[in-house]
This record gives C-alpha cells, structure tokens and sequence, in this order.
C-alpha cells in the first residue's frame, strides 16, 4: 500500500511539530474551557460553578473598566500607527539620499527589549524631572503627570469634568499609546513601503501625462491601491494592541493598572486575577472574552475590510 | 539659475529632508536619553533643568549595575535558551514543512489549516492551564519549561513551506535515482537551497526568543533560571537603585540585539518586509 507509506512517512516528518502543537497548545486551550467553569483556586478545583464565571465577568465593573481602557489603547495607536507609517513611508518611496539610513532608524525601536524601552520612557515621562516635562516647557507647556495623571485627555482638552464615556483615555493610558506608536511604527514603514512597490509604475505615469496634483494622485491612486497594506496593519496592529501587557506591568503604579484602574488592560486584569489572586477559573473566563473579542473583530473586519479593499 | 530659484526649485526636497531627519531624530531620542543618563552621576541625573551631555562620565555605572544582580547569569540563561530554541524551531520546521511540500497524504490541508488556528490563538488562553500543566510536569522553574514549548512555529513552517515548493520534482526524482533518502535530499539538497527563508526564521526565532517576557516571568521562580528580560523587570522593580544605574542595565539588555541588527540589517529589514506579504 503505497498511500498508506507515504502517509506514514508524512506524519513521521510532522511528528515533533503536532506533539508538541498537540501537548502545549491544544491540550491547554481545552483544559482552560474546563477551568473557566470551574471555581479554581491555587489547591485545584474547588466547585463546578457553570457559567457563573462568566456571568460574574458582565457585572464586574473593574472587567469594563480594563475593556474600556483596552478599546481607548487600540483607538489612540491605530490612528497613529496608520497615518504616520503611511506618511513616512511616502516620504522614504523618493529619490532621496540615505534613505538606507533613516528606515534603519525608523526601524530600530522595533528590535529593542521592550522591558529595557519602558523604563526608559518611564524615566523620560517622569513627573518633576523628566525630559518631556522640560521639552513642553520650553514651549510653555505643561508640566504634566503623565504616567500618574488619571484624569481623561479629552477632560484635560476642555478642562472640564466629562462622563465617562467622553473622558477618553487618561493621560496615563495615552502616555503608553505614544510610547507603542513609537516602537512600532518602523516596522509599519517597512510594510508600506513594501506595498508602494507593488503599485506598478504606469499608474503614475498615466496619471503625469492626465495632468493630476499630487493629492490627486494619492487619493485616486496611491491610497486605493495600497489598501490590502493599510487593511493587514490595521488588523495586526488591532490584534496586538488588544494583547498588550509588559509597559503596564512596567510603567505603571504601584499598583499596576493604576492610577485609579486607568491602565488596567484586560490582559493584564486575567494575569493579576490568574497569578495575583489565584483565581485561575475566572482569569481563564477572561481569557475566553479576550478570545472572542478578537475573534469577532478578525471576522467583521475581514467582512468589512475586504468590501472596501481594492484589489488589482 | 540665482539662489532664491535654486531654493524654490528645491522646496519640496528640503521639507522632505526636514521632516524626515526631524523624524528620526525623535525615534533616536529615547536611546540618546538613555546613554546620557547612564552616564551621569545620581546628582546630575536628577538636575533640572537637565544636561543632555554628562559633566564627568561614569562609566563604572556599568559595572555597578551589572553587578548589582546576577546579570553574567541573565545573560547565559537567555543565550542557551535562545541557541536551544533556533535549534530546534529550525529542526522541527523543516521536518513540518517539508512533510506538506512533499507528501501528497489524506488531510493534509485539514492539519495545516487547524495549526494555522491554533497559532491564532492568543497567549493568554493558554498562559494559565499551561502554568498548571507545567506544574504537573515538575517544570515549573526550570529550563524546560522556557524551551519545550516554544520548538514549534507555524509562521516558520508556513514560510518555508511556500519555499520548498518552488523546488522542482525533477530535482527529488534525480536525487532518488541517485540513492538519496527523503531526509538526505532533504538536508544535502533542499536546506542548502533555502538560505533566505532560514535566515528569516532564524532571525523572527531569536528576536522573539531573546525579548520573551511574559511566559517566563510566568513559569520561573528562581534567580538562577530567569532569562535577562525578566531579570531586568525584576531589578527595575525590586531595587530602588537609581535611574543612572536603570539606564546601564537598559543600555546593556538592549545592546546585543542592536548591534546584530546592524550586523545583519539587510536580512532583517528584507525578512520583515516579507512577513507583511505573507498573505
């Protein structure tokens, strides 16, 4: 039996991938379904609870709270990280000279710890003696408190107190959106500049010899064109950004989270929940939230975005 | 052409210039920051308004802040599991994918798709029932449990299975002729021809290796297994040393990274580039 050997063979050449696919992902995603119904402590089960786990999630006001935050992250890095990358990346697709040179420096946050680039920005985010206090000095700004002011950045905008759908992200929360804007947009660049070059050249020439502006030619051709691009870094950066954990960890509080719970994420709430107060069956249920949520927005995103992606 | 035309003519240009090097001037200012102040003393550090270049530079504040924990340890933990994870992602992701460029077997597709999947799934999912299973496996604490898991990745099997289909059959028929087994075509053949779809894996393998965070901070316990990201946390946290002293750690946790960067900057930026067309 031949298609039976080479069946053999093939699962032979997979063997190490799916056992260790098999025993360190799948086994663990099933296991946590189990724990999520389950009162669990650090002792083992306590008692099978249902679905009260996740019930307990919808009341729990922290929960909101961390999703709130997390939506307010992704909607102040998206922006940034799209039009900014975009931006440069129009700027480097020029003759220019040491183009080389400046997508390396775009480029480099990217490759640095994050743990050793949070401290750093802690430090220059410093509340009396940091640098960005002094900059904004300079131009009469400030001081502000950033990683320890609470207060919303529309709030500060009108100062004025807002509900607290309007209050928008503390200066705290929006303090780590710069930071990440920073450390990834060179890596966006790349992207673009990757997706400016499949746009073939008689686009442009046509568009030269019809007599279009140069906005003309970015609104009609450039930006169309380049939509895959700009719809795979939105849902990268969407996905990612949703994840985030180490700068809240690092910059934030004592405690972390704070102040006030501004900059409790929700993957940092499931790992404070989880290893912080040993409950694993509630920090798991998180988990699977966290799971859906992106799930969901992959899905309406896909929906969405491959409607208005213009393909060739 | 007179100077004022000149410049006109030019306008564009110089703003792109400008715009640009302003750019990157604000990307290099974080670590320019940071060499400052890891080279001043505490009292020059906490001067405001600040220096920007030290007064007298301390460069023993280097060799305090290695010294402060055990960061030579740090170091060699994360350089083994670094060596033993490339090792191995390499190893299995070839085996993998070349299995799925090769063979023609029932429900291939249906494996590859459910990999695919399962890589999806986001970390935290698994943080907590992994940390049990681990437990259960007396792993917890020790290097097993920072290495075993991470051996296998279907970005790198994806990747370089695109690439070994475009290795043709007539080559693997030859081979066979010539007495070649599939896993001697396989390494004398097929690797040698893939050089830059390996480099890439290896390079995504040790950046995500080197600068993994959260799954040890998770699974150790013990100074003497804690890999350098995690040994930097905890001295940021721990200690209440100083920012000059913070700044060197930094600075030295950043640097091997930075400095392979440079080394092999081609490779890395064209890997990068390609993993944004991978779909």
């Amino acid at each position: 039996m031949k298609a039976k050997r080479i069946f053999f063979k093939a699962m032979l050449f997979l063997l190490p991938t799916l056992a260790i696919l098999i025993i360190f992902r799948l086994i663990p995603i099933i296991y946590a379904f189990r724990i999520s119904f389950y009162d669990w402590g650090i002792a083992g089960p306590k008692a099978f609870v249902g679905f009260s786990n996740y019930i307990e999630i919808f009341k729990d006001a922290k929960f909101w709270q961390s999703l709130m935050n997390t939506f307010w992250y992704v909607l102040t890095v998206l922006p940034g990280v799209i039009f900014l990358s975009l931006f440069i990346a129009l700027l480097l697709n020029q003759q220019i000279k040491m183009r080389g040179t400046l997508r390396t420096i775009y480029f480099l946050p990217e490759v640095t710890s994050i743990i050793a680039i949070s401290i750093v920005w802690k430090w220059i985010y410093h509340p009396r003696i940091g640098i960005a206090n002094y900059v904004l000095s300079l131009f009469a700004l400030g001081p502000f408190r950033w990683l320890e002011e609470s207060r919303g950045i529309f709030e500060m905008m009108v100062q004025h107190e807002l509900p607290i759908l309007l209050k928008g992200p503390s200066l705290a929360l929006f303090s780590l959106s710069l930071m990440t804007v920073w450390k990834s947009l060179g890596y966006n660049v790349l992207i673009y500049l990757a997706g400016l070059q499949n746009i073939p050249n008689h686009y442009y020439e046509s568009a030269k010899i019809d007599g279009a502006s140069k906005w003309q030619t970015f609104r009609h051709i450039t930006w169309p064109l380049l939509s895959p691009t700009t719809f795979y870094v939105f849902i990268m950066t969407t996905i990612t950004s949703f994840q985030v954990f180490a700068p809240v960890w690092m910059m934030t509080g004592p405690p972390a989270g704070g102040p006030l719970g501004t900059t409790n994420v929700i993957v940092y709430y499931l790992y404070d929940m989880a290893f912080n107060y040993s409950k694993y069956g509630y920090g798991t249920a998180i988990a699977f939230v966290l799971f859906l949520i992106i799930l969901g927005l992959t899905v309406v995103q896909k929906k969405y975005g491959e409607k208005n992606v213009h393909y060739e | 052409m007179s100077i004022m035309n000149k410049i006109k003519k030019n306008l564009p240009k110089i703003m792109t210039y400008t715009v640009l090097i302003a750019g990157a001037l604000t990307i290099l200012f974080p670590f320019f920051w940071m060499l400052s102040t890891s080279l001043k003393t505490p009292i020059e550090a906490v001067k405001f308004p600040p220096t920007f270049i030290p007064e007298n530079p301390q460069f023993s504040n280097y060799a305090d802040a290695w010294q402060k924990v055990n960061f030579t340890r740090y170091f060699l933990n994360t350089i083994f599991i670094t060596i033993c994870e490339l090792v191995g992602v390499l190893l299995t992701s070839i085996l993998a994918a070349y299995s799925f460029a090769r063979f023609n077997f029932k429900g291939r597709e249906f494996i590859f798709v459910s990999m695919l999947a399962i890589m999806m799934i986001p970390m935290p999912v698994y943080i907590v029932p992994g940390y049990m299973m681990l437990q259960k496996f007396g792993w917890i604490d020790t290097y097993y449990a920072q290495i075993v898991p991470w051996l296998a990745n279907v970005f790198s099997i994806f990747l370089l299975r695109q690439h070994f289909k475009t290795i043709p059959n007539d080559l693997y028929d030859a081979a066979v002729i010539d007495g070649y087994s599939d896993l001697g075509f396989l390494f004398k053949i097929v690797v040698p021809l893939s050089k830059p779809a390996l480099v890439t894996i290896a390079i995504f393998t040790t950046l995500s290796s080197w600068n993994s965070f959260i799954w040890p901070l998770v699974m150790t316990n013990s100074d003497s297994i804690r890999p350098v990201q995690v040994g930097l946390a905890y001295f940021i946290q721990e200690q209440s040393t100083s920012y000059t002293l913070l700044m060197a750690a930094s600075t030295f946790v950043i640097l091997p990274l930075v400095i392979l960067f440079f080394i092999a900057q081609k490779q890395i930026v064209a890997s990068y580039s390609r993993s944004g067309l991978k779909d």
